[in-house]
């Protein structure tokens, strides 16, 4: 087969990424930590400039490339710029805080952008092979940035966890995969669906397989039952970390879900319907019970997480494009008011003083009122009441799940946000109601606070008018 | 003409921007942000009186429309209207909002910015409420409403205002989320979200019952009625007195409205099925909460709970009609106590919002509720004293005043119905009578019994300027209700027939 050079055009944003990011890892290698500021900006640019060729190189039909591992179609186009977004967002919440732990090191820009990178690829990603290949990626640099204050002993914890049980998921995963390339002969995902659909294949092999690979998205995800490494990284890892790890990688845990079930295995849906109603229904209960028995802010919306990875599997289980789209708005959503969320908790972090308690929360409209405002609006948003985004990603899940006659679970979903509301609403109060237990002035640099300004306010915005976002999502399945 | 601007986006936006601008203020310079909190609500009550001005009561056709796409895939629509039921009620809050400004003027020290922004969206909120035509509108207004209400009784409440606020806000919240899985289904069975094509469709009575429970959840909860009363008079007595008068002016309306606007009109035979339980509840809510006001020691949870006994009466005014329907006897008196029950929201706006301010201004001076702290203030506030027993006799229902308009409509009505309904129902009468003079004898009368009472001065020019507008509003509206009557009959006769015609 003659190798062209414009093939390579459609996987640009990547090359790019990749390029830059080897470009900033070498520079950082010249730079005192006086001169890092260089870093964070090559970094914010990098992200820029992919977010710019990505929309610049995009907009056409799905084009399928490398002998069908790899896609560049509207969907992935739409998550690589919110995963980007949401990591940029990441990076300039995370800056002032490393400067303040004393752990403000290049490689944290470095492993997050390669992170970005493995997510981008997943986005993309057509075959078993590159799925695996973009979510170790991701997998490995997230290790490493779990254990990047190398003192801590708290995080080396979490990221012994996190690896071991992050390796066994990948295994299951692989395995799955093996049991499925077994039964199709295939490694690309149409072919996949096309073995599939002639139906002369044993079902036996095929849900045997089905059922490692879902256990490997939820783990990824974070769903209970798979759920326990989620809470105890968040805790362990530094507030910085936290905010790359619960933010963007949702995005990328999306698209592996709707690459594997959707494009690959879309016949075997009544199957893996049935076992993702199970892991939705659970993660709403014991995420939103759990949670309300944390008093560490971290732990808390880390629970929170888990209830939300419910409502994601409530769309994707829809099995159709309009669930997809729903699952798709409820994660750019909820990765963009995560990323504010942890944000505020790194702005009210202060040198020697790592905020991660409820109780830190305390006053803080006392102390900037702003902040409390936009905290309140990403509160908000997450308990789904209405103007923010929040409420609107939780309608049009339900809206795809009543509209496959699944009523009563549409109402298991609202009974749990109920219960989901009591624990925000504890926040805000504690925000509103308390005094503070700290009085010490906040110091927010310029670029966090005009960075909080847009998350929080975007997502007011997109509640008043979220008809141009969800028409994007639904348009990257064709509906 | 009049009709064709946007005067509906104005009296719902204007307040919002406005409370926005008096936030970003600051607390700086306090007496810019109450001055301007009171030219914003000055002038939404201005850009609202086109409504009543420019309203024709000859038809039941919803008026000043505004429509425009909003979330198309959904077919949801930015779609505004008013008819005789929701514009009397914007008005009242439009009215009621420069009262709750007034109000809060001196009173209000700490963060009084964020105090008047949050009452300001409020307010806007609110008329977004009885404006809406589409059902996610709708619901946005309607659970929007419970952000500033939280912060506002969660900050300037009393003592134990956390507990109240936080059980304030999931009660409703609770409420509210099966409509909202109602709403959603009703969509995938009409194709469109418009209040007024619910109300054509075809729904069989197992569908009926189940949306009516789920609206009943959310519209009993705000109204509130008995037995899920429970967190008013937590909610009112920690509310700060502005949280006090604009919940039980505007905000249990909005619950009577519900009923009006989605109940009856989308599911007639289920609400005919299951009349029984709403008239049993409403009359429990009268008889056995005016027995339990009697013997609060609290003023405020004592208006709290006359206030769900009074709002008992609005349900048995609306629901009351499919008794009469089914009396073959009875030819008519269905719209007359839909028209009470209306009369009796609006005019349980000004007299509740008055009693409130009342007490509001004995507790701004003695910092107590407590009914025995008190004892012979006329002798040392008698301008408050007179303000005080007249807003009690409208309280009580006398003739003259708006209260007694509402109840005898309905008790009217209730005597087409049963004779044993309007037996009960006239009870109030006499309990309504009884907790609230006999509040306002220990209160007002008697010798001053304390040195605090003593000291106490009588009321300034501006709680004088509040409670007169009141005190003219109660008194033109029980002397002279004929224009509001007029106003709402139309649409209240449309209303009768259409529930009147089975949707099986």
């Amino acid at each position: 087969m003659q190798y062209d050079l414009t093939s390579l055009m459609p996987v640009m944003p990547e090359i790019f990424l990749l390029s830059a990011a080897c470009v900033v890892l070498v520079v950082d290698l010249f730079l005192s930590e006086r001169t890092r500021l260089l870093t964070y900006g090559l970094s914010l640019a990098t992200l820029i400039g992919t977010i710019a060729v990505t929309v610049w190189s995009g907009g056409g039909e799905a084009q399928v490339l490398f002998d069908g591992s790899y896609i560049r179609d509207p969907m992935s186009d739409l998550l690589k710029v919110s995963l980007l977004v949401v990591t940029g967002f990441a990076m300039v919440y995370a800056k002032d805080y490393l400067v303040q732990q004393e752990i403000y090191r290049g490689e944290y820009y470095t492993l997050g952008l390669f992170a970005a990178l493995g997510m981008m690829i997943m986005a993309s990603a057509y075959s078993f092979l590159t799925v695996y290949l973009g979510l170790e990626l991701l997998a490995l640099s997230m290790y490493a940035l779990v254990a990047f204050d190398r003192d801590s002993k708290k995080g080396s914890e979490a990221a012994m966890k996190y690896f071991v049980l992050g390796a066994i998921a990948s295994g299951m995963l692989l395995y799955g995969m093996s049991m499925l390339y077994g039964a199709t002969g295939a490694l690309s995902f149409p072919q996949v669906a096309s073995a599939l659909q002639t139906g002369a294949i044993d079902e036996t092999v095929l849900v045997f397989g089905l059922v490692f690979i879902v256990i490997g998205v939820a783990f990824k995800f974070g769903a209970v039952p798979f759920h326990m490494w989620v809470p105890d990284v968040y805790h362990g890892a530094p507030t910085a970390v936290t905010l790359l790890l619960g933010s963007a990688p949702k995005i990328a845990a999306f698209a592996l879900a709707i690459r594997l079930l959707a494009d690959g295995m879309q016949s075997l849906s009544p199957h893996w319907q049935d076992m993702l109603i199970i892991l939705a229904v659970i993660s709403l209960a014991i995420g939103n019970l759990v949670a309300i028995a944390q008093d560490n802010l971290k732990r808390m919306l880390a629970y929170s997480t888990i209830s939300h990875v419910g409502f994601i599997f409530l769309g994707i289980l829809a099995a159709n494009d309009k669930g997809y789209g729903a699952a798709l708005f409820y994660t750019i959503v909820y990765a963009l008011t995560a990323a504010g969320g942890f944000g505020v908790l790194a702005m009210i972090s202060r040198r020697g003083f790592d905020a991660e308690n409820l109780d830190d929360l305390k006053g803080l409209n006392d102390r900037s009122p702003w902040m409390a405002a936009m905290m309140g609006l990403i509160l908000f948003s997450m308990a789904g009441v209405p103007p923010t985004v929040g409420f609107f990603a939780k309608l049009f899940v339900l809206e795809a799940i009543i509209s496959i006659d699944m009523v009563w679970l549409a109402g298991v979903a609202v009974f749990f946000s109920i219960i989901g509301a009591y624990y925000y609403l504890r926040a805000v109060k504690m925000m509103y109601f308390d005094k503070p237990v700290d009085e010490a002035a906040l110091e927010v640099s310029a670029d966090s606070s005009v960075a909080l300004s847009i998350n929080g306010l975007a997502l007011l915005g997109l509640g008043l008018f979220p008809a141009a976002l969800f028409t994007a999502c639904r348009a990257a399945f064709g509906v | 003409m009049i009709a064709d601007l946007p005067v509906l986006s104005a009296t719902i936006w204007l307040p919002i921007l406005g409370g926005a601008l008096v936030l970003m203020s600051g607390d700086k310079a306090p007496n810019v942000t109450r001055w301007g909190a009171l030219i914003t609500a000055v002038l939404t009550f201005l850009v609202s009186i086109p409504l009543a001005t420019g309203f024709d009561p000859s038809t039941a056709e919803m008026q000043f429309v505004e429509r425009s796409a909003w979330i198309p895939m959904f077919d949801v629509y930015y779609y505004l209207g008013v008819d005789g039921i929701s514009m009397p009620l914007i008005l009242l809050t439009t009215f009621i909002s420069i009262l709750v400004v007034i109000a809060g003027w001196e009173v209000i020290q700490y963060k009084p910015s964020q105090y008047m922004a949050a009452f300001l969206i409020m307010e806007g909120v609110m008329v977004g409420v009885f404006a809406a035509l589409d059902a996610m509108l709708f619901y946005v207004f309607w659970e929007a409403m419970l952000i500033p209400m939280f912060i506002i009784i969660g900050i300037w409440g009393g003592p134990r205002r956390v507990y109240a606020t936080i059980k304030f806000f999931l009660y409703t919240f609770l409420g509210s989320v099966f409509m909202l899985v109602a709403l959603v289904y009703m969509y995938f069975k009409s194709g469109s979200m418009e209040i007024l094509a619910f109300h054509d469709l075809k729904l069989d009575l197992t569908e009926q019952v189940l949306i009516f429970i789920a609206f009943l959840l959310a519209f009993a909860v705000k109204v509130p009625m008995w037995p899920v009363h429970t967190w008013l008079p937590d909610a009112h007595v920690e509310a700060p007195t502005g949280g006090s008068v604009i919940l039980a002016a505007i905000m249990l309306k909005i619950g009577g409205y519900g009923f009006l606007r989605f109940s009856l009109p989308i599911t007639p035979d289920a609400s005919s099925t299951l009349d029984w339980l709403i008239i049993a509840m409403s009359l429990i809510a009268v008889v056995y909460i005016g027995f339990v006001a009697l013997v609060q020691s609290d003023m405020k949870k004592l208006i709290a709970y006359s206030s769900i006994a009074h709002m008992g009466f609005v349900t048995l005014g609306f629901f009351i009609a499919f008794m009469i329907f089914a009396n073959p006897a009875v030819e008519t008196g269905a719209e007359l106590g839909m028209q009470g029950g209306m009369v009796q929201m609006v005019s349980h706006g000004f007299i509740s919002a008055a009693m409130f301010l009342c007490v509001g201004v004995l507790y701004d001076r003695l910092h107590s509720r407590e009914i025995a702290d008190y004892g012979g203030v006329v002798n040392v506030m008698p301008w408050f004293a007179a303000f005080m027993v007249f807003f009690a006799m409208s309280n009580a229902g006398l003739p003259g005043t708006s209260g007694f308009v509402g109840e005898f409509m309905v008790i009217l009505a209730a005597f087409r119905a049963d004779f044993w309904f309007a037996f009960l129902a006239a009870t109030t009468l006499i309990v309504g009578a009884a907790y609230t003079l006999w509040m306002v004898k220990r209160v007002v009368f008697g010798k001053v019994e304390s040195d605090s009472v003593a000291a106490l001065q009588d009321i300034n020019a501006r709680e004088a300027l509040v409670l007169t507008s009141l005190a003219i509003a109660v008194l033109v509206l029980g002397l002279w209700p004929a224009p509001l009557i007029e106003v709402m009959d139309v649409s209240i006769a449309n209303l009768v027939q259409h529930i009147g015609v089975s949707k099986l």
